[in-house]
């Protein structure tokens, strides 16, 4: 098992490096070349020759690369132009506010959809199956931001049962240790500054979660309809087991199979979505930062995000791939 | 529900095996005409195709239906700091004005026509890309195949619309760098579907034929593998259009899609809606219906389309 953990790891080296090598290339091949990306486009051609001279991009193209990831292996990612601190230091502040903001979407969704997608299963062809494949349709075609909007509007304007932006009230006085707001709370026992900060997260994490969610309830239902007329849950109804052994044990185990690959599938598009979400609600994580990268052309940061979530991406596939085991004996990774 | 039994190892073979019947009676059906007949009878599709075919109708003819063009103020003089005229409160302008003085019904309608021109020029950019990529992997195979998909899981390894937001991030803003974007980013999840589509086939026996007969392998592939490939990426790229009006409307939120602020683009008129929530709703309500029923109506189109095609379900 740990052997072939590691296999996978190694493998994922080559495409890890293929991604560096094309961003490299990005960069390079961006008009006017990585100087007027730092400098802007009205740079002056001493201003340019002299940058150039800094950095080292007058060297041969695979000179340059060598150094590059030389720095990358070290850790360095280079320094954000907009805010002239280093990008991994910028990721490291503003990581855990998506994390937090992706773990209470996630829990949304898989709370929400297994059971969901189960009951339909379990109703096939009555009403409470037609709601839910109407209901994860509506969530697969509606934009991310836009839900963000509706829910903004409805929740936080009209209704003023949440805060409509930020990850916690300002004029709450609250100690950092972690920077996952909710857990500091709970960690220096002051339980306002926990709560205020979850209160935060609830509709920026119901709208981030509803695709997924409308996936989920739709695999989930896919899936229990396979197995739930498999002769070996005929058995276990035959043998007298309680239902909610049948359910447990035998149905939802092995109808999760299909499942655990979708929610890791899932993960990537939750940060795309974090984007999104983060923009609508000023949520100061590492989506809407992405955000300002863009406006701003903030090259290094963008390069530097990219290969983080392409390296999170790929182990959270890894991930998926083992967990397969677990559920599953007979699959071996 | 009836019990599907898993085909048999072997199954021509088997002197018994139970031949499908066809109700069909004189001549037979092609594959695609059968998926048309079933595709009429399906409540889902004809939804789909209604909405699409609305959503084409109101963007071809556009230039009629709209009173104003795209970027026309005719009613920036009803415009104050705390008042955004809503429904009917201005004659003339029955869905009300936005925040620069356009006419929001106008502005919806010019929408539909940019958010056509994006879906339709990205997923064909993705398809082309795709295709070529797909048939070079999956028809020749070998050394080919293996670094056209290395390539591919590089491309992957990034979400989606991670990688048309850095692709929009080097060609520079506007609509064109969108399309472009959105394309390409496409063009992974084609050939990646195209190829394993073509593997699949290199088994059957109508390639064994072909081969027998000595065609080339440049006409067994775009005339024999090809046509039998296709069925999934088709269904792929109705669903692809569905996603490509929303990571158009997604970039041009993000302000990737270039012009002046007040361009008519569904994804552009949410994010300048963002400030007027509390006192003009309806400015983001409005074009995110849009972009969610035309994204409704290309996936039940695609979908019921998957479904017609599935040999699974064809039998009934």
């Amino acid at each position: 098992m740990l052997r072939v953990i590691g296999k996978r790891i190694a493998l994922l080296i080559p495409t890890l490096i293929g991604l560096s090598l094309l961003l490299f290339l990005w960069v390079r091949s961006l008009p006017g070349g990585p100087a007027t990306a730092l400098l802007g486009d009205r740079a002056t051609p001493d201003a340019v020759a002299r940058i150039n001279e800094l950095y080292g991009f007058d060297r041969p193209l695979i000179e340059q690369y060598f150094v590059y990831m030389g720095k990358l292996l070290q850790g360095d990612f280079g320094t954000s132009i907009l805010t002239g601190r280093p990008v991994l230091e910028e990721f490291g502040t503003r990581f855990p506010a998506t994390l937090e903001l992706t773990i209470v979407a996630l829990i949304f969704a898989v709370g929400i959809g297994i059971p969901l997608g189960y009951q339909a299963a379990k109703n096939y062809g009555r009403w409470p199956d037609h709601s839910s494949v109407v209901l994860s349709l509506i969530g697969i075609t509606v934009p991310v931001f836009f839900l963000a909007f509706i829910l903004k509007w409805m929740f936080a304007i009209k209704l003023p049962w949440f805060p409509t932006d930020g990850r916690q009230n300002p004029r709450i006085d609250a100690t950092h240790v972690t920077d996952f707001y909710v857990l500091d709370g709970i960690l220096t026992r002051e339980w306002d500054a926990a709560w205020d900060a979850f209160m935060h997260l609830v509709l920026p994490g119901i709208a981030l979660g509803t695709i997924p969610l409308a996936i989920i309830v739709r695999i989930t239902r896919a899936s229990v309809l396979e197995v739930q007329n498999a002769d070996y849950v005929r058995t276990a109804r035959a043998k007298g087991l309680q239902e909610k052994t049948i359910r447990n044990r035998f149905v939802l185990r092995n109808a999760m199979l299909p499942v655990t690959t979708t929610i890791g599938l899932q993960l990537g598009l939750l940060v795309s979505g974090a984007v999104l979400t983060e923009t609508v609600f000023a949520f100061s994580g590492i989506g809407r930062f992405l955000r300002d990268a863009i406006f701003n052309l903030d090259y290094p940061v963008l390069q530097g995000f990219i290969i983080f979530i392409a390296l999170i991406y790929s182990l959270i596939n890894l991930l998926v791939d083992v967990s397969y085991s677990v559920i599953d004996p007979r699959v071996r990774v | 529900m009836s019990t599907t039994l898993p085909p048999q190892p072997g199954g021509d073979t088997d002197v018994a095996a139970p031949v499908p019947v066809v109700r069909d009676s004189g001549g037979g059906t092609s594959l695609w005409k059968d998926a048309f007949r079933r595709l009429r009878k399906n409540p889902q599709a004809i939804a789909g195709a209604v909405i699409v075919g609305l959503f084409l109708l109101v963007a071809l003819l556009a230039p009629l239906l709209a009173r104003y063009g795209g970027e026309e103020l005719p009613g920036r003089t009803y415009i104050t700091p705390t008042h955004i005229p809503g429904f009917g409160e201005v004659d003339g302008f029955p869905l009300g004005l936005d925040r620069f003085g356009g006419d929001l019904l106008s502005k919806l309608i010019w929408g539909a026509q940019a958010s056509l021109v994006i879906g339709v020029m990205s997923t064909a950019i993705g398809l082309a890309g795709g295709l070529l990529l797909g048939i070079i992997a999956g028809g020749f195979g070998g050394k080919i195949d293996n670094v056209i998909m290395r390539c591919v899981d590089i491309l992957l390894s990034v979400p989606n619309l991670l990688l048309a937001v850095s692709i929009a991030a080097i060609l520079g803003q506007g609509a064109f760098a969108v399309m472009i974007a959105i394309g390409v980013a496409q063009v992974p999840i084609f050939a990646r579907l195209l190829r394993s589509s073509m593997i699949s086939q290199r088994s059957a026996d109508y390639m064994l034929a072909a081969q027998t007969l000595g065609l080339s392998r440049g006409a067994i592939i775009i005339n024999h593998q090809l046509p039998n490939s296709l069925g999934p990426v088709i269904v792929q790229a109705t669903l692809t259009l569905a996603t490509a009006v929303i990571d158009a409307a997604a970039l041009s939120f993000l302000g990737l899609g270039g012009g002046r602020p007040q361009t008519a683009e569904w994804g552009r008129m949410l994010t300048y809606a963002q400030a007027e929530l509390g006192i003009a709703p309806q400015l983001a309500f409005l074009p995110g219906l849009c972009i969610a029923i035309t994204a409704l109506g290309f996936t039940l189109l695609g979908e019921s389309l998957r479904e017609a095609l599935d040999p699974k379900t064809r039998a009934k």
